[in-house]
Formats: structure tokens, sequence, C-alpha cells
């Protein structure tokens, strides 16, 4: 008791000063409201320059700017897009879901010079499971998949979370879907019964389908996939040139294949194939893969210093 | 007249308690470098009214277990105590409910009433919280009753009466009381007003008892730092806990009331009253400008104002201070009462007396 009776007394007048200083720090801020501090970017250069005013962000009729390269609500923009699935492979909460459907003909170009091939009858992307991590956009060939800058999306029904981005409704689905089951079947039937027409067919289709993936796969290929995968890859599609007299039948199944499921199947079907043309197929796989990744990093110096060595 | 006077009343608390309630809220805002209410109104202008309304919609909860009568009573004994003491306090010039001549006797009496209303209330509620509130609200009404008791006394001291009436008209100008600058027998200034025939100036021994007098008042109104009977972290909402609806109303009408008349009372006994601050000096005659005609639409208008915004700075002051300092623990609290104010307190009424009797008269 006697310890606590001198702690009040010795610091009273130091009670007093620290209230009094409390009194005037509130008064210096209740002053200070008639500023008010601005909704600037964490980026902005005057941002920790403002000390003083009310900090409130009156949201719905004000907010604050988003970074540019924010993480937010994802779109995919249809037009741009090859239907080449990588986002929902690279995708570790698997938020998007891909129905392809492989069309008959070229549907159109992407912006960046890329063919579409193929519908997505779905193409949805479940923002409530979505991570936010962003791996779909930097894995996306034609950047057609973009994070925005959309942040305020709640919804009172989960399954409005879910975006649609299909470019086909589902009765077009399915007459696209016929459409390019008839027209294999007619291929068949056509191989079968003129097998030298039929070679030319394939050669013209199977040329330009490695034209698709040369462009795109060296992207998204260095995490995941080594280079043998790549000549396999390469020699698939080469070979139907070479080797089509030798084998005429299991070539047909190859354009099928080698569209959609790129790394898993082709490597089993070309594999007898592979001993023998291994010497051919590497200018084409290797330049690529060096080209792409140095613009990336540095123009000139980057070339410069790899040159020497 | 005393029916003016009680309509008056009546209608300024209620505004006030609307107005003040929007005032405190925006100064807390403001203090945390907030907005506060901004959406029902202009600037959120309307939010009180708007809780108000939900208020009075609000299903009026009685509690099984719950002491009826004394639960139903005690807001009305409360609010009635609180309002009692507002009758006693003269607005204007001539304007009184009761023009007692024991008045501030009769004020601080009637106000002790609302003890009693507390306990009720945390009694009749038959709840740990509200008990707790009620108890604790009465050990700090009860102690701080006597250092305020006090303070009023060393006015009294110098002032020579009870009646508020005549305590406002001493410090303005046309009293027959003499002022001598900063209460020291030299010059005389009962002719400058304004200012100098403040209490506050006019006898400077008067400056620490405001001081005195404007803590205890904190403590007798509840109000933080001395709100430890409502103390929103421990006991959920103190002794109107199990209060809803228009008692809670009512409960929460006296406080803010409570805050009214000790400002008012304040400004009454340190501060000049209703009586302008502005002085005669030098052939400028301020005062009487801003005091208009005595008995006439001017005066009461001038005295309406100058009462209302010494009031409103009082008032300023205690929102201000409710939002910086912490809560006191109860032991601070007591120590602050009995071992500080109690001493002090009698040594300002004997150094007033002793003041009055060698320096004044």
């Amino acid at each position: 008791m006697a310890t606590k009776h001198s702690t009040y007394r010795t610091h009273f007048l130091i009670i007093i000063g620290s209230l009094l200083r409390a009194l005037f720090l509130a008064l210096k801020h209740f002053k200070s409201a008639i500023y008010r501090k601005k909704n600037l970017n964490i980026g902005d250069p005057s941002y920790f320059k403002q000390k003083d005013g009310v900090v409130t962000t009156r949201y719905p009729y004000e907010s604050i700017p988003v970074p540019d390269n924010g993480r937010y609500r994802l779109h995919n923009e249809m037009e741009d897009c090859i239907v080449c699935d990588l986002c929902a492979k690279v995708c570790p909460v698997n938020c998007i879901a891909i129905d392809p459907i492989k069309s008959t003909v070229e549907i159109g170009k992407t912006s960046d010079g890329s063919t579409r091939r193929i519908y997505a009858a779905t193409f949805d992307i479940d923002m409530a499971k979505c991570c936010y991590c962003g791996l779909c956009t930097t894995v996306c060939p034609t950047e057609s998949l973009t994070m925005t800058k959309a942040y305020d999306y709640s919804e009172y029904d989960i399954r409005n979370m879910v975006y649609h981005f299909a470019d086909l409704s589902p009765e077009e689905s399915v007459v696209k879907r016929n459409d390019w089951d008839e027209a294999q079947l007619a291929k068949q039937a056509a191989k079968a019964t003129v097998p030298v027409k039929e070679e030319t067919a394939t050669q013209t289709e199977t040329v330009e389908i490695p034209t698709k993936p040369k462009a795109f796969i060296p992207k998204a290929m260095p995490q995941k996939v080594a280079i043998p995968v790549k000549k396999l890859e390469d020699e698939g599609i080469v070979t139907p040139e070479r080797h089509a007299p030798e084998t005429p039948k299991p070539e047909v199944a190859i354009p099928l294949q080698v569209i959609i499921p790129v790394k898993k199947i082709e490597p089993e079907h070309t594999t007898p194939t592979a001993s023998i043309t291994n010497e051919t197929p590497k200018p084409r796989a290797v330049p690529p893969k060096i080209k792409i990744p140095l613009p990336k990093k540095k123009d000139d110096e980057a070339e410069k210093g790899e040159q020497p060595e | 007249m005393f029916i003016w006077a009680f309509i008056l009343t009546l209608i300024t608390i209620l505004t006030y308690a609307v107005v003040v309630v929007y005032a405190e809220r925006k100064a807390a805002a403001f203090v945390q470098d907030r907005l506060g209410p901004m959406e029902v109104g202009p600037k959120g202008l309307l939010q009180t009214v708007a809780d108000l309304l939900k208020l009075l919609q609000k299903e009026d909860i009685l509690p099984t277990t719950s002491d009826k009568i004394l639960f139903r009573l005690a807001p009305w004994l409360i609010f009635t105590a609180i309002f009692w003491g507002f009758t006693a306090l003269p607005w204007v010039p001539g304007l009184v409910g009761s023009n007692l001549p024991s008045g501030i006797f009769m004020i601080f009496a009637v106000v002790s009433l609302d003890v009693m209303g507390l306990f009720m209330v945390g009694w009749g509620a038959n709840n740990k919280y509200a008990l707790f509130g009620a108890v604790r609200s009465i050990a700090q009404i009860i102690s701080y009753e006597i250092p305020l008791g006090l303070c009023l006394l060393a006015v009294v001291v110098f002032t020579g009466t009870l009646n508020l009436q005549e305590i406002a008209q001493q410090q303005a100008i046309d009293s027959t009381f003499h002022s001598y600058l900063f209460g020291i027998r030299g010059i005389d200034v009962s002719a400058w007003g304004g200012i100098f025939t403040w209490n506050i100036i006019r006898f400077p021994i008067l400056l620490p008892v405001a001081v005195v007098f404007f803590i205890t008042t904190l403590a007798e109104c509840n109000r933080a730092p001395f709100d430890i009977p409502e103390a929103d972290s421990e006991l959920v909402a103190g002794f109107h806990t199990e209060y809803s609806g228009f008692r809670f109303g009512m409960l929460f009408l006296s406080e803010y009331a409570m805050m009214l008349l000790v400002a008012i009372l304040l400004v009454f006994l340190f501060f000049g009253a209703w009586s302008s601050p502005l002085p005669n000096i030098a052939g400028i005659q301020l005062f009487d400008w801003t005091s208009g005609t005595t008995g006439q639409w001017s005066s009461y208008a001038w005295s309406v104002f100058w009462l209302g915004s010494k009031a409103v700075l009082v008032i300023f002051w205690q929102i201000m201070l409710r939002w910086t300092f912490p809560r006191l623990r109860v032991d601070q609290l007591m120590h602050l009462c009995w071992k500080l104010f109690l001493p002090l307190s009698m040594l300002l009424v004997l150094a007033s007396a002793i003041w009055k009797w060698f320096l004044i008269s």
C-alpha cells in the first residue's frame, strides 16, 4: 500500500502533463479533420506525405485505385482464346473447367495471329474457388486470360460466382460436335476406299497443326516439359510426311490427339518412329526454345553476353 | 411564467439531446480521424433522428425475473430528478421555473435523487451487470458529491447567496455587487462588466474550484473518463443493460440532460451566466451593445445567445475529454475523490473564505 501511495503522489505532475498532452493531441486531430486524405494508390509518390486528415474512404462512392498489376477477377477474351487448356491444367485449385470441341474448319485468328481451331462448349471459371495466384494468366499463350481490376463482385448466390465464357450455346455445341464426328467418319471412310488421296489430305492438316503448338508451347514448356517430349511431338507431326507409305493406318488417329492433349498421348504413338527420325527434328525444336526467353529478359545485353560463351 | 419555463426547458432538453448526440459522434470521429455519420441526411445530420425513431419502435422488454415496479418506475424517477434540477436555472433574466432563495442547494439536493433511481434500475433489473453498474454508480456519485458540494460552497462564500438568479445578476454590470480586478481591493471594475465581473476573474481562487467542479460533475454525469458504471468493455452497458425502447431512451436522455445541467451550472457559477464577455472599457460600450435593453426582447435574445454559447463550449470540452482519456480504475477513481479532491476542495473553501474576508469586504 505504501508504495502505491508514493507512486500516486510522485507521478501526479507527470500525470497532469500527460493528460494535457493527450488533450492537445486530440484537439490537433479534431482540427485537422477539415482535411481529407486523398485516395491515392500506394505507388503514388505523395502517398506517405499525407499525414493529417480524415482517413475514411467512403467506399461505394469513392475507392482507392488498384495497382496495374493487381490480381482480381479473371476475364477471358474468347476472341483471343485458342482453348489450349493450359490454364485449366496449371490452376492449383482447379477452378477452370473447359470442354473443347474441335472445329472442322479454322474458326479465325486471334489478335496475336494464332489460329483458332477449337470451340469451347464450356469455359467456366469459378471465382469462388479462385486463389488469385495468376498462374493461368502467365501460362496463357495468347494472353486472352487476364486479371481485371474488378474486385467488388460479391454475390448472394454462390452459383453466380461461376463465370461462363463459352463461345457456343448448348445447341450449337451439339451441332459442332456432330460436325466433327461426321468429318472424322468421312475421313476414315475416304481413307479406307482411296488410300492415295487420303494421304494428301492428312498431310495438309498435319502440317498446319504443328504451327500452333510451336507458337505457344515454348512459353508453357520450360516449367514442366523437358526436351525429349518436344522432340516427340515434332516427330509425331513430322513423321506422317516421310513415313506415310510405311504406316498408313495409325496416322489417321494422330491429328485427333495432336491438338488437345499434346503432352500425354502423342509420345506413345510416336515412340516407334522416334528412334528413326532423331536427327531431323532437332533443329526445329531447339531454336524456338532459345530465342524466346532471350527477348523477355534483356534485349541486347543478354544476347551479347551469351554469344561469346 | 413557470409554464413557459417548463415548456422551454423541455423543448431545450429534447432538441439539445438530438443535436448533442450527433455532435458527440462527429467529434469522436474527428478526434479519431474518421468522418462519423454521413449517410442519413446531408452530412448525416438526421442520423440521431433516425436512431431515435428506431429506438422508439423497439420492443419494450420487461425481464421476467425483474422487479416490475422498480423497473418501470426507475427511468421516470431519474428523468424527474434531472428535470427538477432545471427548475432553479434561470434561462434568461426573469424567466425561471422557481425563483428559489436556495436554488443551488435545491439543485444539489434534487439531483442526488438520481442515485436512488440508478439503484432502482440496477436492483430492479435483476441482472448482475446492471447491479454491478448501479453499485459502482452509487459509489461514484455519492463520493463525488462531497467535493462537488464543497465547490458550490466556495462559490457561495463569495457570492453570499444561493439564488442562481442573483448569482447571475451579480456577474452582470447592473448589480450592486462590487467587483475588484483579480479579487484585490484596488481597481473597481463594477462598471466595466463583461469578463471582468465573471466570478472566475474577479475572484481568482475560483479558478481551481472551477476545475475541480468540472471534473466532479463529469463523474456525476457518469461520463468518461469516469464511466465505470457503464464500462462497455466490462459491464455490457452498465446499469441500463436490461432496458430497451422508450425506457432506455429516458435513461439516455437523462444522462445527456445531466450534462447540460452541469454545463449550465458551471457557466452560472463561474463564467458570468448569461452576461456578455465583452467589457465596457475606454468609452467603448461593448458590454452594453452585446447585452440589449434590460427587460426587452433584445436582452432575452442576447442572454440566450451568451448562455447557450458558453454552455456549448463546456459541453464541447466534456465531449473532448470523453474521447481523449481512458477510463479510470475504481481505486484510481476513489483515490482521486477522497484523497485529492476532498482535501483540495476543503482547502479551497477555506481559502476563498479568507480571501473574501481580508481582501474584498
